[in-house]
């Protein structure tokens, strides 16, 4: 009998081991330095045209594909990406955001794991010693500081998310799905080992993608880059901020408020929509936008708050993103 | 034969593991380690897991989250076992629950930055015994919602409070089947609110001190409206005197100081059996949405409004002359018991198409029966020269058929 109840326990530990996550990030075997961040042959470093902001953290992002499998080019979706592939991102901040050669302090690397069952999101925190992170599930409060680019000391209560919370942002219908890596977002260079390349090529050429189409796609704007139009700026900034919850089927769905950029409808995008369930969010303003009158729109007093219960995004952020009000300022402003 | 048996002993074992691990399913104690243990067993949990929180005071500086089937959280009782989130720094709310079929029972939350309980797109929550409350009193930078379930069914409250909320205590907006029961809601704007529902009962309830009791509202340009089938019945509508707080902007800030019962462009919509006293504006408003919508499938005007059997006492004594406005023009001195702004679609206006849009029964006072009055605000409006109230209640008897009452799919 004791042999027999040996014989469960053991293959109880192992079921469960098998189904469980590594405990400590360096056993994917992601990256030849994974100090410095530097990945193994394979595993292909990317940047998006607009991150999310969080906190002012730099992000080094990663794809893992498993071997001679090929990811279908989509231009305002995800790339629909092969069972096995993980999406990789670590989170930093730089000692000094004046010379980045001060190395960076890093935060936690988030994993989303193409599996099976659908997306499934981990997230790993960095030990002290900043040799490698471990699995936390129940997310974590790191009180951070850095220099920024004026040279003042920053400091951040930064929040890794629980596992919930990650569902939260990255929830489609109830389906977990990535949010960065999409045609329209991934269309920009990168400085590889083998030089500068656009991203899409590089893949194209290296056998990541497929279908991707011949003609041009247009590239929207970068939020911060002065040579494009405000309207185009905002709402590439809303899109990457906001529309990850503020779009059908999106966490916030049930607001009405949709900012993706394929969004057309005014009212959809909070011209002279009024609040349904902001309570104090409203900040005492009628609309959502109310063009003309960035002062009195609620989008922009909610974006400015770093009060947790009035602020927009409710996640990812403990201070107010000051570079990029004015974009959404002169936006209203110049709305009619 | 021996590997069939085999088997057998290995499910029998998982049993014995889950019986044994559910019997020392250990309870979460208040102290430094709270909030850990707490969301560890909120993510680790398993469909049909109880999740208890010991008697004490629970201090929590961050949300917290629930995204797993079938979990019950119990506590010890809502004046006992209390999650405080007075130095909440993080989280839009208290506690987030995104999964289908939990219970939540027993236990208080307090003082949260936001909303203090949100249920999004559950197909089945239950808040049993559960307090939400703002521990200040009525002020305007108190969270919005108490108990906030959205986008979500069979929707049960039975026996709870909510205290405090600058908007709505208890708010069940865009779900269905919807039962409000026994429960107590005061110092809020709203005390009950149903918005954009179908199939919503609000039974045996206690509104007092609210600016507006009980709201029953649809609202435009959201995923469900056209909220329909509604029975508000045997609740105790009183004393509802706190002024308005809610921050501008918000739909709520439009509830008249001392509203009891308030309909606005709803559809079939029974009113029944209520106890509504001492509201200052008036008893029961039965209002169209007055803003513009751009919204082409939303209809502003109610339906099928169905008033019957309430007892109505001293409401409409001092009619809030701002958010009011129509009735305060229209009426001198004492507002009658139930309120109609009288807007009805065109066609029905000229008459083309008369209609019954609000059905009165009989209602009463302590001493006799209750007064009504039809503002006509379209004439008002059209053809102000032939203004004229409508006081004849009897022009408005009829009766309707009972709203069906509300049935739970897993029942």
């Amino acid at each position: 009998m004791i042999k027999y109840f040996i014989i469960i326990l053991v293959t109880f530990f192992l079921i469960s081991s098998l189904k469980a996550e590594p405990l400590f990030l360096s056993e994917y075997n992601f990256f030849k330095n994974i100090r410095e961040q530097i990945p193994k042959e394979g595993v292909i470093p990317y940047h998006i045209a607009n991150p999310l902001f969080s906190d002012y953290t730099y992000k080094f992002r990663f794809i893992s594909m498993p071997d001679n499998k090929v990811a279908s080019y989509n231009y305002e979706n995800i790339f629909n990406f092969p069972l096995g592939t993980t999406i990789i991102k670590t989170f930093a901040y730089p000692v000094d955001d004046r010379d980045l050669k001060k190395g960076f302090q890093l935060l936690e690397t988030r994993l989303l794991i193409h599996k099976k069952e659908g997306w499934t999101p981990v997230s790993y925190v960095w030990n002290e010693n900043q040799t490698d992170a471990k699995l936390k599930f129940i997310g974590k409060t790191i009180e951070a500081n850095w220099i920024d680019k004026n040279g003042n000391v920053r400091n951040a209560r930064y929040r890794v998310p629980n596992i919930n919370q990650c569902k939260s942002c990255h929830q489609l219908n109830k389906a977990i799905m990535p949010i960065g890596p999409k045609g329209r977002n991934m269309d920009l260079d990168f400085f590889y080992q083998s030089g500068k390349e656009n991203q899409i090529d590089y893949w194209e050429e290296n056998k990541l993608l497929k279908d991707v189409p011949k003609k041009k796609m247009i590239k929207p704007a970068i939020w911060n880059d002065e040579t494009f139009l405000i309207p185009e700026r905002a709402r590439s900034y809303l899109d990457s901020n906001c529309a990850h919850c503020h779009r059908k089927g999106g966490s916030a769905g049930n607001s009405g408020l949709y900012l993706s950029l394929e969004e057309v409808g005014r009212m959809a995008i909070g011209v002279m929509k009024k609040p349904v369930a902001a309570g104090r969010g409203s900040g005492n303003m009628e609309y959502v936008i109310n063009p003309g009158k960035p002062e009195e729109s609620i989008l922009l007093f909610r974006m400015a708050s770093t009060d947790p219960g009035v602020m927009m995004p409710e996640l990812s952020r403990s201070l107010s993103h000051k570079e990029a009000l004015p974009v959404i300022y002169e936006w209203i402003k110049e709305m009619e | 034969m021996k590997k069939k048996f085999l088997n057998i002993i290995i499910l029998n074992i998982f049993v014995f593991i889950g019986l044994i691990s559910s019997l020392f399913s250990n309870t979460i104690q208040p102290g430094p380690r709270a909030y850990d243990e707490i969301q560890k067993a909120l993510i680790f949990s398993k469909p049909g897991d109880l999740i208890q929180l010991s008697e004490g005071i629970f201090e929590f500086e961050d949300g917290l989250s629930l995204d797993i089937d079938n979990v019950t959280v119990a506590g010890e009782g809502e004046d006992k076992t209390i999650l405080s989130f007075k130095n909440q720094k993080s989280g839009a709310e208290g506690l987030l629950v995104t999964s289908s079929g939990v219970v939540l029972k027993d236990f208080a939350i307090e003082d949260t930055i936001g909303d203090a309980i949100v249920v999004k797109g559950a197909n089945g929550i239950s808040f049993i015994r559960i307090r939400v409350e703002w521990t200040g009193g009525p002020k305007e930078s108190n969270g919005a919602y108490g108990l906030y379930p959205v986008q979500s069914s069979d929707v049960l409250i039975d026996s709870c409070i909510a205290i405090g909320a600058s908007d709505a205590g208890i708010y069940v907006g865009q779900s269905e089947r919807i039962k409000v029961l026994n429960s107590l809601a005061k110092y809020n704007v709203a005390g009950i609110e149903i918005e954009n529902s179908y199939f919503a009962e609000v039974i045996g309830n206690t509104a007092e001190h609210n600016t507006g009791g009980i709201l029953i509202f649809d609202l435009p340009d959201l995923p469900q409206q056209g909220g329909h089938d509604i029975l508000v019945a045997n609740n105790l509508v009183i004393n509802n005197d706190t002024k308005n707080f809610a921050p501008e902007g918000n739909i709520v800030g439009n509830t008249p100081n001392g509203t009891g019962i308030m309909i606005m462009a709803n559809q079939f919509v029974e009113i029944r059996d209520n106890v509504i006293k001492n509201n200052a504006t008036t008893g029961i408003l039965i209002a169209s949405y007055q803003d513009e919508a751009e919204d082409k499938n939303y209809d502003p005007i109610g339906n099928h409004i169905y008033i019957h059997g309430n007892t109505l006492n001293n409401n409409g004594f001092d009619v809030d002359k701002v958010r009011a406005k129509p009735i305060s023009d229209a009426i001198n001195g004492k507002i009658p018991e139930i309120v109609w702004d009288g807007v009805v679609p065109f066609i029905e206006w000229i008459g083309i198409s008369p209609s019954s849009r609000v059905t009165l029964g009989s209602n009463f006072t302590e001493s006799g029966k209750a007064d009504f009055v039809n503002l006509k605000l379209m004439t008002k409006f059209l053809v102000p020269i032939i203004h004229k109230i409508d006081n004849n209640y009897s022009n408005y008897m009829g009766e309707l058929e009972s709203i069906k009452p509300v049935v739970f799919l897993q029942d």
